[in-house]
C-alpha cells in the first residue's frame, strides 16, 4: 500500500511553521525530548550532592551538546553572578593576585576539545553487570571544545616561587571543592575555561569559570573556580583521600591516580538503543578515549571475543578527546555478544573486566575501564552482561 | 578614516609569540614559552582577602587556626548539626556517609571507609567539616566547634578517651590508623606494561558463556513515559500516534491546574516528591528523618512537631503561631532560604509554579496520623 507519509498532505506541508525568534535560545525538536540526562536515585543520599548521566546512545560524532553533558555536584550547582566572581592566586607566588572576569577576558586564550570523565564512570560495574544502558554504565563523560586561558599564563602573572610544587584549585560553591594538582600538570596543558562549545559554560558546568585538566579524572576539573593556592606539598583533602583513592584487594589503596586509562563503549546497539529493524545491514557505533593521547584504533567483536575486527574511525583524532568509531555489518538475526576494545597512541590496549580485577579486586570504585559486553538477542534487544 | 586624519591608535605590539613547534603539529597550537612576559592584569590581593578565602588545612598542620574543642562539647555540636544525616554515633542515616567504625573492613566485600578505618590524615576531617559542613550551611561553624566535632569523631572511632581536648597545639600528634595504607599510583610499573601487548584478533577462544546479566539485578531506573510512548510508536504502523499522545498530555495538565486534589496532580506531585524523599517521609508509618515527616503538614503549626529539632527560624514562626497553608508553603518550596532565612533544609527550591502546585496537591492527601 502507498505510504500515507507520502500520499497524504502533512500539517507541516500546509501550515506555516514558527517564525524566527519563537525560541530566542533554541531547543531541540520536541520529538527529541527523550534525549536527556538521567540520574540513578539509589546511588546517592540526595539529588544535590549527586550525579546524572550523558545519553551516549542518542549522540553521534564526538562533541557532546552542552545541555546533556552529565552533571556532578557536591553542594549543588552554584548560581554565580559573574560581576561578583573573583579568581585569586595565593601562596608561593611573588605577587598574590585577584582577577575579575573582565581581567580574565584580556588574557590570551586557546581552544581545545577534551573529554571529561568522572573517575567513578562504570564504577557500579566492578562486581559485575549491574545497570542496563550505556547511559548508566558509561555516561559520566562528556566531550566539548573549551575556550580558556592556559593556566601557566595566570601562574606566570603571579610569579611562581622556586619551591612551588603543587596547586590547590578551589570552587566557589557550597562544597568549596578542592584538589591537589602537581605543578608540572598545571604548567603543561591545564586551562582556566569560560566557554564550552562556543557558549558560556552552563551553570552546572561551573559558570562563569572552571579548571580544565586534560586526560585526568573529572573530579579535579574544579568548577566555579575562585582560587588557586600554590604550595610545596599536596593537601590530602577529602576528595583525594576518603574519595578518589582506589582500594585494592589487600586493603591498601592507590592515591593520586589522576590519568584516565584508555576506554571505549559501543553506544549503538545497546540496552537503551536496541536493533529494531530485523536482520540486514546495520550500523554499529561507539566512542573511545584515552587520558594519555589519541585513539588510533578500536577493535570490535560480534561473537564475544572469538574474532575481532578493526572498526572504522571517523572524525578528528584529537589528543585527550573522544573518538568515534563505526563498524557496519550484515546482521543475520542471530544473537550477538558485542564488545569494543580501544588502543591508545601509547600502545595501551583496553583490558577485559577480569584482567582489571586481577590487578585491583572489586572494591576500587574508580577507574573501571574494562571492556563492556552487550548481549543482543534474536529480537534485537540488548542487555548488559559479562561473559567467560 | 577621513583623508588627512592622524591615526593615533597607540602602539600595536603583539603581546606574545607562539612556540615554533606548533607549525609542524596537526593539533591546535599551544601558546609557547612566555618566560618574562606578563600582562599586568589583575591586582594584588589584600591580606584580609587572602585570609578570608585561604581556609585550607594540610596534614602538617599548616593553615590550622588557634583554637580547641573537647569531646563533650563536640557531642553537643555534632548532635545539633551533623546527626540528622550522619546518625548520633556516626552510623549514618540513609546513604549519607558513615563516620565511625568500619575497622578491619577494607578487605571485605563492602568496605566501610571512615576516618577511623580509612582516612589517612586528621587534617582532612578538620578541613572538610570547616569548608563544607553542615551540608547546606557551609562555613557556619566556629573554629572551636570544628575542633570539638573533630574530637568527637576521634572519640566515636575509639581513637581518644572522652576527656580528650583537641587544639592546634596537639593536632599533629594525633595520627589516624590507616595513614600508611596508601601508596602512589603505580599503574605505570605493572598494569600499563601488562595491558600494552598486541591482542589476539582471530580464533581467540573456543567457547563463550554469559556469566552475569544486569536484568537479573533489575536496578536500572525505569524509562519515563515519553520514551515508552515512543518505543510503542516505533513498533506500530501508525507514526501519528506518538505525536498525538505527546500533545494530549500538556493540554490535560493545563486544564486541571488549579483543581484542589486532582488525582493527576497528586500523581505528578508524587513524582516531584522524589526530590524530597531522601530527607522527608509521608504516608503510613512516616517518621522524622533528616527532615520532619510531612503527614498533615498543611494546617500544621510551623515548627509544630515536638519530636523534631527545627532551625531557629521555625521556632520563631511557631512562637508567632504561624500555620502552614498553600501560600506560605508554596513560597518556602520556591525559595527555602529566602522564605525562611537560616533554615537547615539544604534543598535549593522547586523551579516552577507547576511543580509547587502538584507538590502541595500531593502533600494535601496525607493527613496527620
Amino acid at each position: 500500500a502507498p505510504d500515507p507519509a507520502i500520499t497524504e498532505l502533512q500539517d507541516w506541508q500546509v501550515y506555516l511553521g514558527d517564525g524566527v525568534d519563537a525560541a530566542p535560545y533554541g531547543m531541540p525538536s520536541k520529538h527529541e525530548s527523550h534525549v536527556v540526562r538521567r540520574t540513578v536515585e539509589w546511588l546517592t543520599a540526595d539529588n544535590v550532592s549527586s550525579i546524572n548521566f550523558t545519553p551516549l546512545h542518542e549522540l553521534d560524532g564526538i562533541i557532546t551538546p552542552n545541555g546533556v553533558c552529565f552533571e556532578r555536584h557536591h553542594g549543588g550547582a552554584a548560581e554565580i553572578d559573574p560581576a561578583e566572581h573573583r579568581l585569586m592566586i595565593n601562596g608561593l607566588v611573588d605577587k598574590e593576585l585577584v582577577f575579575t572576569m573582565e581581567d580574565l577576558m584580556r588574557f590570551p586564550r586557546e581552544n581545545h576539545v577534551y573529554f571529561l570523565e568522572c573517575a567513578a564512570n562504570t564504577g557500579m560495574e566492578w562486581a559485575g553487570a549491574q545497570l542496563n544502558g550505556c547511559q548508566f554504565t558509561h555516561g559520566m563523560i562528556h566531550n566539548v571544545m573549551y575556550t580558556g586561558i592556559p593556566l601557566k599564563l595566570l601562574l606566570a602573572e603571579a610569579g611562581l616561587k622556586t619551591n612551588a610544587k603543587w596547586i590547590l584549585p578551589e570552587g566557589a560553591d557550597a562544597s568549596a571543592m578542592t584538589r591537589s594538582i602537581p605543578i608540572e600538570k598545571a604548567l603543561d596543558d591545564c586551562l582556566v575555561a569560560f566557554k564550552m562549545n562556543g557558549e558560556a559554560l552552563r551553570t552546572e558546568q561551573g559558570y562563569p569559570v572552571r579548571l580544565v585538566v586534560p586526560g585526568w579524572e573529572g573530579n579535579m576539573w574544579v568548577k566555579w573556580l575562585r582560587r588557586i593556592e600554590v604550595g610545596d606539598e599536596p593537601w590530602h583533602h577529602r576528595e583525594e583521600t576518603s574519595k578518589y583513592t582506589d582500594l585494592l584487594e589487600d586493603g591498601t589503596a592507590r592515591r593520586f591516580t589522576w590519568e584516565m586509562d584508555a576506554k571505549s563503549v559501543i553506544t549503538n546497539p545497546s540496552p537503551q538503543a536496541p536493533l529494531t529493524h530485523g536482520p540486514g545491514y546495520t550500523v554499529l557505533t561507539g566512542v573511545a578515549w584515552s587520558g594519555r593521547g589519541t585513539i588510533p584504533r578500536v577493535d570490535v567483536t560480534l561473537d564475544g571475543g572469538k574474532n575481532w575486527h578493526q572498526a572504522r574511525m571517523s572524525g578528528p583524532s584529537l589528543n585527550k578527546s573522544m573518538h568515534r568509531f563505526y563498524f557496519e555489518f550484515e546482521w543475520d538475526g542471530k544473537p550477538l555478544l558485542l564488545q569494543s576494545r580501544a588502543h591508545d597512541s601509547t600502545g595501551y590496549v583496553q583490558p577485559t573486566k577480569n584482567q582489571l580485577r586481577e590487578w585491583r579486586g572489586e572494591n576500587s570504585i574508580y577507574h573501571n575501564n574494562g571492556i563492556q559486553t552487550w548481549y543482543v538477542n534474536e529480537k534485537g534487544e540488548a542487555e548488559n552482561v559479562e561473559i567467560s | 578614516m577621513h583623508a588627512g586624519m592622524a591615526f593615533e591608535g597607540g602602539t600595536s605590539r603583539p603581546a606574545l609569540f607562539v612556540g615554533a613547534a606548533w607549525a609542524e603539529s596537526h593539533e591546535s597550537p599551544m601558546i609557547g614559552e612566555l618566560e618574562g612576559i606578563t600582562f599586568d592584569l589583575g591586582r594584588e590581593a589584600l591580606p584580609e582577602e587572602v585570609a578570608a578565602w585561604n581556609i585550607d588545612i594540610r596534614p602538617d598542620g599548616q593553615g590550622l587556626p588557634v583554637g580547641s574543642g573537647d569531646v563533650w562539647t563536640g557531642e553537643e555540636v555534632y548532635i545539633e548539626n551533623c546527626a540528622m544525616c550522619h546518625g548520633d554515633f556516626g552510623e549514618a542515616v540513609g546513604r549519607w556517609p558513615v563516620l565511625a567504625g568500619g575497622w578491619d573492613t577494607l578487605t571485605h566485600e563492602d568496605p566501610v571507609k571512615t576516618p577511623g578505618s580509612y582516612w589517612p590524615y586528621l587534617s582532612t576531617v578538620w578541613d572538610y567539616v570547616h569548608r563544607a559542613m553542615p551540608y547546606g550551611q557551609a562555613q557556619s561553624l566556629t573554629d572551636d566547634e570544628v575542633y570539638a566535632i573533630t574530637a568527637y569523631l576521634l572519640y566515636l572511632n575509639n581513637l581518644v578517651d572522652d576527656d580528650f581536648e583537641l587544639s592546634n597545639e596537639n593536632f599533629t600528634e594525633v595520627r589516624l590508623p590507616n595513614e600508611d595504607g596508601f601508596f602512589m599510583d603505580d599503574r605505570e610499573e605493572g598494569e600499563i606494561p601488562a595491558f600494552s601487548e598486541e591482542p589476539c584478533m582471530e580464533n581467540c577462544k573456543d567457547s563463550v558463556e554469559i556469566t552475569m546479566r544486569a536484568t537479573i539485578l533489575d536496578v536500572t531506573p525505569e524509562e519515563e513515559e515519553a520514551e515508552v510512548t515512543e518505543a510503542a510508536a516505533e513498533t506500530s504502523d501508525e507514526p501519528a500516534t506518538e505525536e498525538a499522545a505527546a500533545e494530549e498530555a500538556p493540554a490535560e495538565e493545563g486544564a486541571t491546574e488549579m483543581a484542589a486534589v486532582d488525582p493527576a496532580l497528586v500523581e505528578e506531585g508524587e513524582g516531584v516528591f522524589r526530590k524530597c524523599r531522601a530527607c522527608h517521609q509521608v504516608g503510613e508509618g512516616a517518621v522524622n528523618r533528616t527532615g520532619p515527616h510531612l503527614n498533615g503538614v498543611l494546617g500544621r503549626t510551623i515548627g509544630g512537631l515536638d519530636d523534631f529539632r527545627y532551625s531557629g527560624v521555625f521556632e520563631e514562626a511557631k512562637a508567632a503561631g504561624e500555620v502552614w497553608g498553600p501560600e506560605n508553603l508554596g513560597a518556602y518550596l520556591a525559595d527555602p532560604r529566602g522564605a525562611m532565612p537560616g533554615t537547615k533544609m539544604s534543598f535549593a527550591g522547586l523551579r516552577s509554579e507547576d511543580e509547587i502546585a502538584v507538590m502541595i496537591a500531593y502533600l494535601s492527601t496525607f493527613e496527620a496520623q
